[in-house]
């Protein structure tokens, strides 16, 4: 604020406090009983023009000088900053500061152990549940069983891998997943064929002649990344064809589209979000989703 | 001059009673006029694209502000959980700023970058698709209804009336910015816009993530 508002500001906030006791102590004279204020209603009704109650007259003055006395530690009368320095932002960052202490504290103790073995404390796990609630929820789901396109992390099926190693690269680093689109690439009998067959894998009753077609075809265009039994690839993130577990659905409609325009898949890197600890305890959290018996 | 004179005089009322309210006003809003922090925009912001102002105008017309708030308070609990506290000076391009009163959602002025883009598009859709738990209505018919560019030029103009500055040569290029892209194209690039000012005085706070509760 320039030199001129900050005065004109002074000039209000002090005026006010003048005029507010002037106008108290100017209507305070008098005494009760005396005169009234002149109205006249149904011919003999008449309003005392009394001063205000003693006890009433104090706690205003108490209120004022508690203004004055605010003003004179806290920020308010224009640009004069208050005899205590407080400031929003400085509180802000104080309470910051106390807060990331108190979560250094906490993640201190899990410092210089690893993953598996977080993975079976409770302590590191509801940590590490509390990470994930906060910056994986979104996507994987607060029970981190996925969506449509967002896997499962909750069962022994992984695109890239299932071991604390592959999970703590995954967060830090994140991924990619591509699958090209292939409209157009492959003709239509031949691609109906290959649909059946990605669909139907492991069911006998496939005809053995559509069978026949869509391997040829899955030769040439899907082996090298889905390998050339179906299996997947962990390494690029191409899902295994062979389970019952789809990604982006397993319905004829969902197979045909994901062929024809392909799909991507993005998992954001974490090593800005996240401190190496956190992401630590959130992938022990996870790695223990699908260490747990019966899942 | 006494009160019976004041009070009995429609005129003496009148001129009275709004010079008080004059005074008043004067009082708290003026000084805030002259606030640099409050009236220019936060250092490296860039006025929104033809694409982010049509999107914001789906999320004024689907009435998205009156679940979700566009401010951070300054409090450790909110700059843990979104990052950087709001500040005045980010919403001085905006007619009408967002700030919004009610969260039955989260926050949404820093929810840029925190999801995909593809995220967004099955989220506005059926938000029950990836988030099972949300109580979030679906947006599918914004996917059927495509931008029209002399809506977003006239918008554009507008905006530069009252101070968002847009060039001619902006403006004009707004139309094939816009070509193609359905309502919810743009909503999606608005959300993805919503990000702390590059300059935000608590950057360092935002690299945090709460260990604490879940949300």
């Amino acid at each position: 604020m320039s030199n001129f508002w900050h005065w004109v500001v002074v000039a209000i906030v002090v005026g006010s406090f003048i005029g507010t006791m002037w106008l108290l102590f100017a209507n305070a004279r008098g005494k009760a009983g005396e005169g009234d204020t002149g109205h006249v209603w149904d011919d003999d009704l008449r309003e005392y023009n009394n001063p205000l109650p003693r006890w009433w007259l104090n706690v205003f003055v108490a209120t004022t000088v508690f203004g004055a006395l605010y003003l004179t530690f806290y920020p308010g009368l224009g640009n004069f900053a208050g005899r205590l320095g407080w400031t929003e932002q400085k509180q802000l960052h104080e309470r910051l500061d106390a807060l990331k202490a108190q979560r250094d504290r906490q993640l201190a103790k899990f410092h210089d152990r690893d993953v598996a073995s977080l993975a079976t404390d409770p302590a590191a796990r509801t940590l590490g549940r509390n990470v994930f609630l906060n910056n994986c929820a979104g996507c994987h789901g607060a029970d981190a069983h996925g969506a449509l396109g967002f896997p499962n992390l909750s069962d022994k099926d992984w695109l890239y891998g299932g071991t604390p190693e592959a999970i703590v690269a995954s967060v830090t680093h994140g991924r990619n997943g591509q699958m090209p689109a292939f409209n157009g690439a492959i003709d239509a009998p031949t691609f109906d064929a290959l649909v059946r067959y990605v669909q139907h894998w492991n069911d006998p009753k496939l005809d053995a002649s559509v069978r026949e077609q869509a391997q040829k075809q899955f030769a040439i265009t899907c082996a090298a990344c889905h390998g050339p039994d179906g299996h997947g690839n962990q390494v690029i993130g191409a899902p295994n064809l062979t389970d019952t577990i789809w990604l982006h659905g397993g319905t004829r409609e969902r197979i045909r589209e994901t062929i024809l325009f392909g799909r991507r898949s993005a998992m954001p890197a974490h090593e800005k979000i996240l401190s190496p600890d956190e992401i630590k305890l959130v992938s022990a959290y996870v790695y223990s989703l699908s260490q747990q018996p019966g899942e | 001059m006494n009160h019976e004179r004041i009070e009995k005089s429609v005129g003496w009322l009148a001129v009275l009673t709004a010079l008080a309210i004059s005074f008043g006003g004067f009082v708290e809003i003026v000084p805030l006029m002259v606030q640099q922090s409050k009236t220019q925009p936060a250092p490296g912001m860039k006025p929104r694209s033809p694409l982010e102002v049509a999107g914001r105008d789906v999320y004024l017309r689907e009435g998205c502000y009156n679940c979700h708030s566009q401010m951070v308070r300054s409090l450790a609990e909110e700059v843990l959980r979104y990052g950087p506290a709001g500040q005045a000076s980010e919403s001085v391009w905006d007619h009408p700023f967002q700030w919004g009163s009610k969260r039955t959602g989260p926050d949404l002025s820093r929810v840029g970058g925190r999801y995909s883009d593809d995220w967004h598009r099955i989220h506005l859709l059926n938000p029950r698709d990836v988030v099972p738990e949300s109580n979030m209505p679906g947006y599918p018919w914004l996917a059927e209804e495509s931008l029209k560019g002399e809506d977003v030029q006239a918008e554009m103009r507008a905006l530069s009336r009252v101070g968002v500055p847009y060039s001619k040569a902006d403006i004009a290029a707004a139309p094939e910015a816009v070509l193609g892209k359905t309502k919810l194209d743009a909503l999606i690039a608005f959300l993805q816009s919503l990000r702390a000012p590059p300059a935000a005085p608590q950057a360092a706070a935002a690299t945090t993530s709460a260990t604490g509760e879940g949300s």
